[in-house]
């Protein structure tokens, strides 16, 4: 088992005026490639804190953080920025689609910033949008997209790039209780048949049920963090 | 659910480190294009203030040309020399006679050897002028032959006078285009005869038509020998027994000279009529370059005075394309954040909306270039105003307008730029 990530002693402190929040006290967690992991916990116990922290969208106060061999913590702006194009693919509870471009061009849209060519960007989005079973769907703008639709397409928009980690903060947030079975069913088989290490936030049970490893952060530390049997799906 | 089959394989060719240019281009041009109706309206901004910039110049420029090309067809390098009654323009003179020009003071003139064409003595008579089939009053200006250079003058059909029709005192007569068409419609003109003042005279020319109109056109006068008028046609013996003029006029070769020679007719002319050094003399020597040079002056402040009112509008044009840039990032912040976390840098961004208003600015400012060009088109087509579109006008608002574009851009797009992709993502 290689490590994908690896978290040890991270901090998070927001200063807001006077007020310090300390969002994470001391976070030490090693995820293997592969690994499809949950992180549950009670809300503002840390857990987008943490998320943000692997998706390289934000800086820790304290602690080591490497993702895929880069020592993440030391890099600059520019830097995270050529990280998250080539090593993440995020999903987010609000879809966050481009709403007036095409399936395909919002799948096709992060590797725009990464240069690859515009041939290639075109036949890697269409496959993708195969894979989450969005092929007929190509030219549809959001708009004429289903919820459950659109978080395919971002899902095939996080996957497009072969990301080394697939970050979801509660994916099935704004889905009914059917289509989250089937995003979190797609997410099951991404994980197993392309060996991609996904990370899932979220608060139903049901859900986390679906990783085979679930952490649980209360007030900025993993209280908790165990192996699933994926029996439930 | 069916089995997925195919697997996405990692990326073979990327170049990282930033967008170029024409990515950029094409991210920005997606944009515009997915929000057709409010890029349109932040170009209206600019449409407007570049198609009053092109038009209010074009048409001021027009508008200049006219009135001096109006002075220019005089001859803007010429002197025109009158007499005047030196007591109308002083105090206490009453009504002293005027001391009339004669050929001696052109013969002075032609003496002095300066580099002009010229002089042409002019001596002018309203005369009865009798064709065949029609008769009509007109001026009949009697003049030698460099008058047709000094006017510029270029013949329809036969010549013009010639010195040895001066020298002969030769019956012969050259018509201004309508002249020559009230006397014999389109009818034949020359060889015919005409009456002036009794005698027969012989139509050895007809002018083109010199256009313009106004005052002192060329086209509706008669021109013969100024021998003839002065000795056959009109009486011109002045008291002493000279031969009379109206205006001796001078064209100088080269502009630079126009003082110079003007300083020297003026002496010789004082000498000659006997003016005492200080007092006022009895004739005048009008300057059109001078009269053209504040003509000039003053049309072109009005040129600049329109461009600066067009200016402001197109200042107004850049305000719009800031504000809506600015609404537009605080509308698009979520999509900003998005473009952030999957991997744009912030210099991405900030080109993007960079791009945005240029692009903007430049369609707005070629669509205001058309659309300033209908009115100047339209008037020259008809004929009131001669206003060419010129390429000045045309790089002048297409670059002030990019420049609209990029300074009021600048902002809206730092704010884009510096955005926390955190907290854009989480805007509402
Ligand atoms: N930018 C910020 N500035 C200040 N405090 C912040 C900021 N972001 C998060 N916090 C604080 O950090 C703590 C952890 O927040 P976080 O968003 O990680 O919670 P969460 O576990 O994701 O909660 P939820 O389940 O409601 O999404 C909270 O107390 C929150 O108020
Ligand atoms: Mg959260």
């Amino acid at each position: 088992m290689t490590a994908m990530i690896t978290i040890e002693g991270m901090t998070k402190v927001y200063k807001m005026g006077d007020i310090e929040v300390h969002a994470l006290r001391g976070v030490d967690v090693t995820i293997n490639k592969g690994e499809f992991v949950a992180i549950m916990g009670p809300s503002g116990s840390g857990k987008s804190t943490l998320m943000n922290m692997i998706g390289c969208l934000d800086t820790p106060t304290t602690g080591r953080y490497a993702l895929d061999g880069i020592e993440v913590s030391s890099l600059n702006d520019n830097q995270l920025s050529s990280v998250r194009a080539r090593k993440l693919g995020f999903v987010f509870q609000q879809y966050m689609l481009l709403p007036r471009q095409t399936a395909l061009a919002n799948v096709e849209m992060p590797m725009v910033y990464r240069g690859i060519p515009a041939a290639d960007r075109k036949q890697r989005a269409a496959l993708a949008l195969e894979i989450v079973g969005m092929g007929n769907r190509m030219d549809h703008r959001p708009n004429e997209l289903s919820g459950g639709q659109q978080q395919r397409v971002a899902i095939a928009r996080a996957l497009a790039g072969s990301p080394a980690v697939i970050l979801a903060d509660e994916p099935t947030g704004a889905l009914d209780s059917k289509t989250s079975e089937e995003i979190m069913h797609m997410l099951m088989q991404l994980n197993r048949e392309q060996q991609l290490t996904i990370i899932i936030v979220t608060h139903e049970a049901d859900v986390a049920a679906y990783a085979d490893r679930i952490l649980t952060i209360r007030d900025g530390v993993i209280i908790d963090d165990r192996r699933n049997q994926r029996g439930a799906a | 659910m069916t089995e997925l089959r195919r697997t996405i394989q990692p990326v073979a060719t990327e170049k990282g480190g930033g967008l170029n240019l024409g990515e950029t281009l094409r991210v920005s041009l997606d944009s515009l294009a997915a929000n057709r109706v409010r890029s349109f309206l932040t170009m209206l901004g600019v449409i407007i203030g570049v198609a009053s910039v092109v038009s209010l110049m074009t048409l001021g420029n027009g508008a200049s040309n006219a009135i001096t090309n109006q002075v220019a067809s005089i001859g803007t390098n010429s002197l025109t020399i009158f007499a005047t009654s030196p007591a109308s323009r002083g105090p206490g003179g009453g009504g002293a006679a005027i001391t009339p020009l004669d050929m001696s003071n052109v013969a002075t003139i032609e003496s002095l050897r300066l580099p002009i064409v010229g002089p042409v003595p002019q001596f002018t008579s309203s005369s009865t002028v009798i064709a065949p089939a029609a008769n009509t009053t007109a001026n009949v200006v009697g003049t030698t032959a460099t008058f047709q250079e000094v006017q510029s003058i270029v013949m329809e059909v036969g010549t013009f006078i010639s010195d040895d029709h001066v020298r002969s005192v030769a019956q012969v007569v050259v018509l201004g285009a309508e002249l020559k068409q009230d006397l014999f419609g389109d009818g034949v003109a020359i060889g015919e005869t005409v009456r002036i003042a009794g005698k027969p005279l012989r139509v050895i020319g007809v002018m083109e038509l010199k256009g313009g109109g106004g005052f002192g056109s060329l086209d509706d006068q008669a021109y013969v020998p100024i021998s003839l008028a002065q000795q056959r046609l009109f009486s011109a013996r002045t008291a002493n027994g000279q031969l009379r003029v109206n205006t001796i006029t001078v064209s100088v070769l080269d502009a630079k000279n126009i003082d110079f020679v003007q300083e020297r007719i003026e002496m010789a002319l004082r000498d000659q009529r006997n003016i005492a050094p200080g007092a006022q003399a009895d004739f005048s020597v009008i300057n059109q370059a001078a009269f053209l040079s504040t003509l000039t002056q003053i049309t072109g402040l009005l040129t600049t005075f329109l461009a600066a009112i067009a200016g402001i509008s197109l200042l107004v044009g850049g305000i719009g394309i800031m504000n809506i840039m600015l609404v537009s990032v605080t509308e698009r912040t979520r999509e900003i954040g998005l473009r952030r976390a999957v991997g744009a840098q912030s210099r991405d961004i900030l080109l993007q909306f960079m791009i945005e208003a240029t692009v903007l600015s430049l369609f707005g400012g070629i669509i205001g270039v058309l659309v300033g060009s209908i009115l100047p088109i339209v008037l020259t087509a008809m004929g009131t105003l001669d206003a060419p579109i010129t390429p000045d006008s045309v790089i002048i608002s297409l670059t002030v307008a990019i420049a609209t574009g990029l300074f009021f851009g600048i902002w809206p797009a730092r704010r884009a730029a510096n955005l926390n992709p955190i907290e854009a993502l989480r805007h509402e």
